[in-house]
Formats: C-alpha cells, sequence, structure tokens
C-alpha cells in the first residue's frame, strides 16, 4: 500500500473476508425486515463480491468518501442498496445503526442508491440499466487524466435485458479503457422469475467477449476466487481492454428459503422468517 | 380533520381483473411486460391467456415498438410497466412509434407518483403527464378510483388509438358507486358550487371532496370537477367553471410544472382569466411510506384547502 492509496484498515484475508460477508449478510436480511420492503436475494447474491471490493480489493477511505483517488464503486443494480449499505457501514463510512432507517422517512439511506444522500454513494440508481453507462464515463475522465483510479461495476444479469448494458460494452471497447471491471452477478433470476423464461439472454461469456471484453467466469460465492479474480482485474493490464467476471451466484444466497426462490427477489421477511435467517446466518 | 374514512381499492387490481375478463371478449388483445407482471397485476391476464401474453424482460424500448409493430397487424396491444420506466425511458418511442403513426396501442402504467413510497425517487413518476400530453395523439386518462379505472380501461380496449392510462401502487380511495358511467373527455362534476372550483384527478379527488364538503358546511358552495381524461381536455367544462365560479384551485400527484395546473392555467388564461391555483410537487421526494410524503408534500385535504383560501382571497 502506498501512502496515496488508503484502504479501509488492514485488507482482509479470506476466512476474515467470510466473516464480514456473513455480518453483512445478516445486515441485509435486518435491513429489509425493518423496512418492511426492499430487495433481499439479488442483495444476497452479490454479498461477497461486495465484501471482497470494500474489505480487501478497493482503495478507498471511509474518512474521506471524495477523496480524488479512490477506486469507483457502482451498484448498477441498485435495488440490491441493502449491500451497498452495509459494506459502507461495516468499513466505516457511517454508523451501522443507520442500517436500521432504511427506506424510512428521512433516512439518507434510499430505496434506490442516492448519490445526492450517502457518502460513498457514487450513482443515483433504481432505473435498471444505467451504472455501466456512468462507469465508462468515470473510467474514461481516469484514462485523460492519467488517474491510478480503477472501476467497478455491478451488472445484474436480468438489468442486462435493457439495450443501455449493450450500448455501455460496445462504447468501454470502442474507447479501450483498461481500467473499468464489469462484473455480472449472475443468479439466473430477474423480477417476475428465471430469466430463461422472462428474457433470455445466454450465453452471457460469449456475449461479453464478442463485445470486445475480456472475459472470466468465477464461482461468486468462493471467496478465494472472488478475490483472485478482482485483484487481478484491479491490476495494470498490458492491454487497452475492458474486464469482464461473470460471476455465478445464488439468489438469496445464505437463508434456505430465500435461495433460488424468485419471490424473494422483493419482499420483506415475516418476524419468524427473519429470526430463522439469522439462526442460519449464525452458523 | 376533514379527511373521512371511505372504502380503498387497487385500481391496478382492477386493471388485471378488467384485462383478463376483456380477453374474452377481445380475441386481439395482447399484453407485454417489461418483468413486473406481478406488479403491474397483467400476470392475472397471462394466467387466463398465456398465448396472448409476453413476458418482454426489462427493455422498455423495444417493448414499446414492438407493440407499434402488432397493432399495426390488427392486434390491440397493452403494454406495461412503472409508470417512469415508460413515459422517461421509453418516451422517443412512445412518440414516433405509437403517437405519430396514431398505433393502437394501449400503454397503461402502475406506480405513478410519489405513493409508489419506499423506493424513492427513482420509482417517483412525477412527470409522466406532462410527457404524455405532448403526445398528440394520445388519449391519456388518470382514473380518481379502482371503479373509474376498469371503466377506462374498458374504453381504451373499444377505442382505436393510443391511449397513456396512469394507475398507483397502493389501494386508493373509492370516490365513485358501482353505477357510475365514465365517458373520455368530459370532466365528472362531482359537487355542485359557484363561489369557486377544485379541479383534480387521481388520488387529489377525494381531498377535494372533502374540501367541498367542509366548507358547504360553513355556508360556501365549491364545485369539484374528476379531471381524468387530461387528453384531450374538457376545455368546455374549465372555461364554464372559472365563468361561473371565477376561480379555481387545481390538486394533482405529479409537478406543477406540465401537469394539470398547467394546462388549466393555459386554457383559462386565454379564454377566461380568473386567479388559478396549483397545488401538486415541485421537487423530487424521497424514500417513505406514499401517504406520509402526500402529507409532506401538502397534497392532502389541508393543503387543498389552503388553496381555496388563497384562490377566495384573490378573486375579492
Ligand atoms: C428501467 C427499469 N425497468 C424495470 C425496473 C424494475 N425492476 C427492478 S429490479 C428488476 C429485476 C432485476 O433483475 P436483475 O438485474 O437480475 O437483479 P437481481 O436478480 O440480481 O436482483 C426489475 C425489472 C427497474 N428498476 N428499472
Amino acid at each position: 500500500m502506498t501512502p496515496d492509496s488508503p484502504q479501509n484498515g488492514n485488507p482482509k484475508n479470506i476466512s476474515e473476508l467470510e466473516a464480514v460477508a456473513r455480518q453483512m449478510r445478516k445486515d441485509i436480511v435486518t435491513m429489509v425486515f425493518k423496512a418492511g420492503s426492499g430487495h433481499p436475494g439479488g442483495s444476497l447474491s452479490a454479498t461477497d463480491i461486495v465484501a471482497a471490493l470494500y474489505f480487501r480489493v478497493m482503495r478507498h477511505d471511509p474518512k474521506n468518501p471524495s477523496w480524488d483517488g479512490r477506486d469507483r464503486f457502482i451498484l448498477s443494480k441498485g435495488h440490491a442498496s441493502p449491500v451497498i449499505y452495509a459494506a459502507l457501514a461495516r468499513s466505516g463510512y457511517f454508523p451501522a445503526d443507520d442500517l436500521w432507517t432504511f427506506r424510512k422517512m428521512g433516512s439518507h439511506l434510499q430505496g434506490h442508491t442516492d448519490a445526492t444522500m450517502t457518502p460513498g454513494i457514487e450513482l443515483s440508481t433504481g432505473s435498471i440499466g444505467m451504472g455501466l453507462s456512468y462507469g465508462v464515463g468515470v473510467s474514461l475522465a481516469a484514462k485523460l487524466d492519467s488517474k491510478p483510479y480503477h472501476t467497478f461495476v455491478v451488472v445484474g444479469d436480468g438489468e442486462s435485458n435493457e439495450g443501455s448494458i449493450w450500448e455501455a460494452a460496445a462504447s468501454a471497447n470502442h474507447l479501450k479503457l483498461g481500467s473499468i471491471t464489469a462484473i455480472i452477478d449472475r443468479n439466473r433470476m430477474q423480477n417476475d422469475g428465471f430469466g430463461a423464461d422472462i428474457m433470455n439472454m445466454e450465453p452471457y461469456p460469449d456475449k461479453w467477449r464478442a463485445f470486445g471484453w475480456e472475459t472470466w467466469e468465477i464461482d461468486g460465492h468462493d471467496m478465494s476466487q472472488v478475490v483472485e479474480a478482482l485483484e487481478k482485474a484491479r491490476m495494470p493490464r498490458n492491454h487497452p481492454h475492458p474486464v469482464a467476471i461473470v460471476a455465478h451466484t445464488t439468489k438469496g444466497k445464505g437463508v434456505s428459503f430465500m435461495e433460488n426462490n424468485p419471490d424473494w427477489h422483493g419482499k420483506a421477511p415475516t418476524p419468524e422468517q427473519h429470526k430463522q435467517a439469522m439462526e442460519e446466518l449464525s452458523k | 380533520m376533514t379527511t373521512t374514512a371511505s372504502p380503498m381499492a387497487s385500481t391496478r387490481e382492477a386493471y388485471g381483473d378488467t384485462l383478463a375478463q376483456l380477453g374474452k371478449e377481445f380475441p386481439n388483445i395482447v399484453v407485454l411486460d417489461g418483468d413486473l407482471a406481478k406488479s403491474t397485476m397483467t400476470i392475472r391476464f397471462g394466467k387466463a391467456y398465456p398465448d396472448r401474453f409476453f413476458y418482454m424482460g426489462i427493455q422498455e424500448q423495444n417493448m414499446m415498438v414492438i407493440a407499434a409493430g402488432l397493432s399495426r397487424s390488427g392486434k390491440v396491444p397493452f403494454v406495461s410497466t412503472f409508470a417512469v420506466f415508460a413515459t422517461a425511458r421509453a418516451f422517443d418511442q412512445m412518440r414516433l412509434a405509437i403517437s405519430q403513426m396514431k398505433a393502437n396501442v394501449k400503454v397503461v402504467c402502475t406506480h405513478a407518483g410519489i405513493t409508489t413510497g419506499e423506493d424513492g425517487s427513482s420509482a417517483h413518476a412525477i412527470e409522466d403527464i406532462a410527457l404524455t400530453n405532448t403526445l398528440i395523439n394520445f388519449t391519456v386518462i388518470a382514473p380518481a378510483d379502482a371503479i373509474e379505472t376498469a371503466q377506462a380501461i374498458r374504453a381504451a380496449a373499444e377505442t382505436q388509438g393510443p391511449f397513456y392510462i396512469r394507475l398507483y401502487r397502493p389501494p386508493t380511495p373509492v370516490v365513485h358507486t358501482p353505477d357510475y358511467k365514465f365517458t373520455i373527455g368530459k370532466a365528472e362534476q362531482m359537487r355542485y358550487g359557484d363561489d369557486a372550483t377544485i379541479i383534480a384527478y387521481g388520488n387529489l379527488v377525494k381531498p377535494a371532496l372533502d374540501v367541498s364538503d367542509k366548507l358547504g358546511k360553513e355556508g360556501k358552495t365549491i364545485r369539484v370537477l374528476n379531471m381524468a381524461t387530461i387528453r384531450p381536455i374538457d376545455r368546455e367544462a374549465i372555461v364554464k367553471a372559472a365563468a361561473e365560479t371565477g376561480a379555481i384551485v387545481t390538486a394533482e400527484e405529479h409537478l406543477k410544472q406540465g401537469g394539470l395546473g398547467s394546462i388549466v392555467a393555459s386554457i383559462t388564461a386565454q379564454e377566461r382569466p380568473v386567479p388559478v391555483e396549483i397545488v401538486g410537487l415541485d421537487r423530487y421526494y424521497k424514500s417513505g411510506t406514499g401517504w406520509e410524503l402526500m402529507a409532506q408534500a401538502g397534497l392532502t385535504a389541508e393543503g387543498v384547502e389552503a388553496a381555496i383560501h388563497k384562490v377566495l382571497a384573490r378573486k375579492r
């Protein structure tokens, strides 16, 4: 770590990252429970990726969210806001107690991320399919000014129905951006059900390759694989191409009754379900 | 204070149920939904007529033009998603492929306004009326309740041409009796009055009625017009209200810019100038329950009453 590249505490090792991810999962389920609404499924599928980014891979400074040299993280599928709020709180951007105000009147933790309200949030989201374009802009600025920061964008597989995602994909390649990485949370589900039934976009890896992105596939819940891929993606590239990581994930990961059940896209647990989830996540 | 309890019913459920009924009568109806069928309630049609129901994924722009193509080949497409994603995201497609070509497409959207609530600014459609009112060949309807919704949906199916219909996420107050008859393009006079007129649509009709009833007891008669059809607007009813009551308050869950207030002010200014007070929104709202946000924005009987006092003072 050079002095001009702070990071939240000491980079955590794999088992520490797994512990942070468990805590974040508890936070996610409890936030949605207390709010009475929200999107647990797609937050839980992205948890390991977001934990690895905030607690190991990214250069960022929770005490100085607008630090110019920070790596940029954009959660394009902004309905999964609980996952980024949990990471921001647990890495010190704001007190963990704020999490329990999620979606309530007066809270800085909006239903979908809001760049005007929350420290550490780069982009207002909620209209799906904008985050990768924003990332291209941010990454292009880094290239113009020869800045060393990296841009990470988490994109939903359902979100990738939107043509705008592919417009952004084409432009990142066209602009020869070597410091942007898209992570596709391939949990196979979207709002109304399985992608295969709602809008079949497979095979995703081939599509990203065809758009000029160097594309890798990982198990998005195997922390070693997640860290290895993200660290490799962050290293200076010897080619000016964007990188796509297709992360195979499970929607609702970690809570048995939410796993692989599309009903948990946007629904709050009952008190009993919340209790059961906490027990399962404490094991 | 002035709000009297009234039964609540869901406009989007009324939509899903009516659509499923219409499916039987109109074999040419097809339904396209942008990965929100469980929320817009088009799933009720989808269950009844799976062969004529299409999940279009999260592709609002694509979906609009596909609907235009279907309509020009004899189908009657109903297209649904949340209000903001149709009108803001796919506006160009609605403008050229549907409005300009007079395509027989029915865009029916739920989750309009700030009563959408906890999802926050991105999901609050507060400019959809302003946008769709510029779609020259569209009929734009914002029903006041579930009863009017069912009839507006049927009218859209029976009437050639593009429609935009604006529905809500939460259950909303029922202001009509089952024998009510909706007519496209006609303001519904729900209260007689000579002292001033409240012109409202959607969720603001109930507060308008409450204010009229309250002030009625205090000796003032306030006319209430339910302006469910925004386009084509009932000019005659507006000019008549201006002439007969001399003061107008408009009320809507929408931006003041380009909403009903702007439309009414423009018509009165040209044809019968009278004081007009506009009750509506002028900023983005944040997360909260829908009714908390309505109270914060002053979209309540209290807010409408304050505007009446203001407009009456200006009338004198
Ligand atoms: C433009 C737009 N259209 C529709 C929606 C409604 N919506 C919110 S989340 C979602 C499904 C997203 O699926 P995916 O990206 O796979 O997210 P995940 O399953 O990981 O939660 C939809 C349709 C939206 N937010 N924005």
